[in-house]
């Protein structure tokens, strides 16, 4: 009996695997893709080199003074020295370690929702999110405890930013799931209420906005009560963010099946139990990615209160770049903020596309 | 006893949703007025005391301090009207450019995220991560104090040809000055387009009856180029072109685009570029592969897959998020205020608020030209939406 061994396979060409192939099948497929990547090559050329050099290989990195950046880079020496004016603004610097620890009590507070085997989180949840908002305003503003008192002018840099962008989606949350909810009511009148607020909020720009709660505010109110600022301007942004909320809410309560409500009204369960316990939790965890997603629009957003005079980042960054001592840091000063706000945004749309697939449990039809 | 045959005879109750639904709505709407009367009257006491008279007399008055730019003719003593005027078309320039620049950049950095070439698609993905993470306020004062005010004065500005030229004073370009043949080529150009759409019906009416194709593409464009450039032979060039001449510290003659519209088209035509570029990678994914192999096996080239097939369906994608863009461009050019370009916001809500006191006024008539803007643009989207929503069997 004769048996057939195969010949062992021959091996790929040469040419189409490991290195070689791999350019040959993404950058030299066709005459136009070589041209496009010679041309690609050409403009990282352009950039990249100038870049580095100026950033890093060319730039000054230790000294005091505008004097001491002598080489031709970037001179971080300005960032340096103005760090503590990026980060806290005008916050006393004695003080500055309540800022800190604000931060770090909100990092170790968060930190247990993201373990998987950590016990009744819901309860933790709300329990954190009552408490911390307390100490938040005490630690920050003082006045309590035998803190001293630091007023809200004093507030600045990105310690600013984060208050303006986490207070205003605190406040934007709950009332823009009630905008939702109102917007797909049965009841008309409730209906055109909801539908005139989203649908006005989200058809000017924040910046007027802010305008308004500047200066029409104060004369909305009754004579002698006066808000500061930094409220105001809170005020504005919860207002403009919650409509956008709503918007976002709603586009989860559209993607809960008709059987979904049915079921719950077959349970005899009322309008808000049969929200509350059955169609609000699988409508929420569709939206999260959504609600994250608005979070980092607010978050650019934050950088407007600079036209109604508060120092967040951004403005502690062009103040100090208009510092006669520290004349033509416009470009690194910029830069560093941009870097900032770039981490930020950057992190946290890469954590609401990873939420995206973890919580993708099944509702696509 | 018919009573007792047909249903109960109800009556008012709290247990009735009916009528907790008409309770619910009185509430409500009760609550909405008094919360808006009781606004209302408080502003009343407050202008009383603060000695304001409202209305909207203050727009016949003059305004008495220079723009900056204004594409309308505009002394110091026209009034506060004139100044919301210019505000708003300077608000419109700066929103047509940017839609334009910005459309034409996101579908280049769209299609090139999409592309097999490995390096370009790796570009655009890091344009488009770099550039939408960045606040555009952020952007705008970047471009405007870190790049155009540092650029040199006009005696040493970049040079273009002689025909062009950039420096901290804007950006000197040569000015189209109306010449005798001007009327004639706005005519032709008239013309062609009729001429241009009278042809592609016929030619689809002939497709449709014979099913003989037709070049209408390369037809369209022939009648659009020779119809007005054999007008410009006939009447003489519709312009003549100024070049931007230096003398002594400034230059004189040509058009000038200021820094500050420089700086807010760039920011804002680069930042939207890279939310219309993830639309356009959407929308052309979005469209299943087999629609491609559908359409070769029906035997269509390359070609007419892509205009016939792929893109009518990736535009039914693509649109509608794409007009959100554009409003969120129109409102985002609000953001002048940060460098003191004079549209609306920085011109009217800013300058002429200072001026005049009329907070509420003002405020009122910046809000209604942006919610005007966006309601008509939402309208025009229903409607289209409407118009090509699937019909489905």
């Amino acid at each position: 009996m004769t048996t057939h061994i195969f010949k062992p396979d021959m091996p790929a060409p040469k040419t189409s695997v490991g290195a070689l192939g791999w350019m040959r099948a993404h950058l030299f497929s066709s005459w136009l893709n070589t041209l496009l990547t010679l041309f690609a090559v050409y403009l990282i050329f352009l950039v990249v080199p100038p870049l580095l050099h100026w950033a890093i290989l060319d730039a000054n990195w230790v000294g005091t003074t505008r004097a001491d950046c002598t080489k031709e880079g970037a001179c971080w020496v300005f960032i340096q020295q103005r760090f503590g004016q990026f980060m806290y603004g005008y916050y006393p610097p004695v003080l500055r370690w309540r800022v800190d620890l604000t931060v770090w009590l909100a990092v170790i507070g968060v930190a247990p929702l993201f373990i998987k085997r950590f016990p009744r989180k819901a309860i933790y949840g709300l329990c954190f999110l009552v408490i911390y908002p307390i100490l938040a305003y005490t630690l920050l503003h003082g006045g309590m405890l035998g803190l001293d008192v630091v007023p809200t002018s004093q507030w600045g840099g990105l310690m600013l930013t984060l208050v303006i962008a986490t207070v205003g989606i605190a406040g934007a949350l709950p009332l823009g799931i009630l905008l939702a909810l109102g917007r797909r009511s049965k009841m008309p009148a409730i209906r055109v209420v909801c539908v005139t607020f989203i649908e006005f909020w989200r058809g000017v720009p924040l910046i007027t906005v802010l305008f308004m709660s500047s200066v029409m505010l104060p004369l909305f109110l009754p004579e002698g009560m006066s808000f500061d600022k930094l409220l105001r301007a809170l005020i504005g942004v919860i207002m403009f963010q919650s409509a956008y909320v709503a918007e976002v809410v709603r586009g989860g309560l559209q993607a809960i099946p008709k059987g979904q409500y049915e079921a719950a009204a077959a349970m005899g369960l009322g309008y808000w139990r049969s929200m509350g316990l059955v169609i609000l939790p699988q409508a929420l965890k569709l939206v999260i990615p959504g609600i994250v997603n608005t979070f980092i629009a607010l978050f650019k957003d934050t950088s407007l209160v600079i036209i109604i005079g508060l120092f967040d980042l951004l403005n502690s960054v062009k103040q100090a770049a208009a510092d006669p001592a520290w004349l033509g840091m416009a470009t690194e000063g910029y830069v560093f903020a941009a870097l900032v706000f770039w981490i930020f945004c950057f992190g946290m749309s890469r954590y609401s596309m990873h939420l995206e697939r973890k919580l993708d449990t099944g509702h696509k039809r | 006893m018919q009573n007792q045959i047909g249903a109960p005879k109800q009556r008012l109750s709290l247990g009735d949703p009916r009528v907790r639904a008409w309770l619910f709505q009185i509430i409500t709407i009760v609550a909405v007025v008094s919360l808006g009367w009781y606004l209302f009257n408080n502003t009343q006491t407050n202008l009383q005391h603060r000695g304001i008279t409202s209305g909207f007399g203050f727009l016949e008055r003059s305004a008495g301090f220079g723009i900056a730019q204004h594409l309308i003719s505009y002394t110091e003593s026209d009034s506060y009207a004139r100044v919301f005027v210019i505000g708003l078309l300077n608000t419109l320039l700066v929103t047509f450019i940017g839609v334009i620049l910005a459309t034409i950049l996101g579908f280049i950095v769209g299609v090139a995220r999409l592309s097999s070439n490995w390096i370009i698609s790796k570009l655009a993905t890091v344009y488009v991560e770099v550039f939408r993470n960045i606040p555009p306020l952020l952007q705008i004062l970047f471009w405007y104090f870190a790049v155009f005010l540092t650029m040199p004065g006009p005696r040493n500005s970049h040079n273009f040809g002689d025909t062009f030229f950039v420096s901290n004073r804007g950006l000197n370009m040569p000015a189209a000055l109306v010449a005798d043949g001007f009327w004639p080529f706005l005519a032709s150009i008239v013309v062609a387009i009729v001429a241009i759409v009278l042809l592609n019906r016929w030619a689809t009416k002939r497709f449709e009856e014979t099913g003989v194709p037709f070049h209408k593409f390369w037809a369209s464009l022939a009648l659009f180029i020779l119809i007005p450039a054999l007008c410009c032979l006939m009447f003489g060039v519709p312009v003549h072109w100024e070049a931007p001449k230096l003398q002594g510290f400034n230059f004189i003659g040509g058009w000038v685009l200021i820094p500050e519209l420089l700086a807010l088209t760039l920011a804002l035509t680069v930042y939207t570029a890279a939310f219309i570029a993830e639309i356009v990678r959407s929308g052309i994914k979005s469209v299943s592969h087999g629609q491609t192999e559908a359409a070769h096996s029906l035997g269509l080239r390359n070609g007419p897959t892509l205009r016939k097939v792929i893109i009518p369906q990736a535009l039914r994608v693509i649109i509608p998020p794409l007009t959100s863009q554009y409003l969120n461009l129109a409102k985002n050019s609000s953001l002048a205020a940060g460098i003191g370009y004079p549209e609306m916001v920085s011109l009217f809500a800013g300058t002429v608020l200072n001026q005049t006191g009329q907070a509420i006024e003002v405020i009122a008539i910046t809000m209604s030209v942006y919610l005007a803007i966006s309601i008509s643009i939402s309208l025009l989207m229903n409607w289209y939406n409407k118009r090509i929503a699937l019909i489905e069997r």
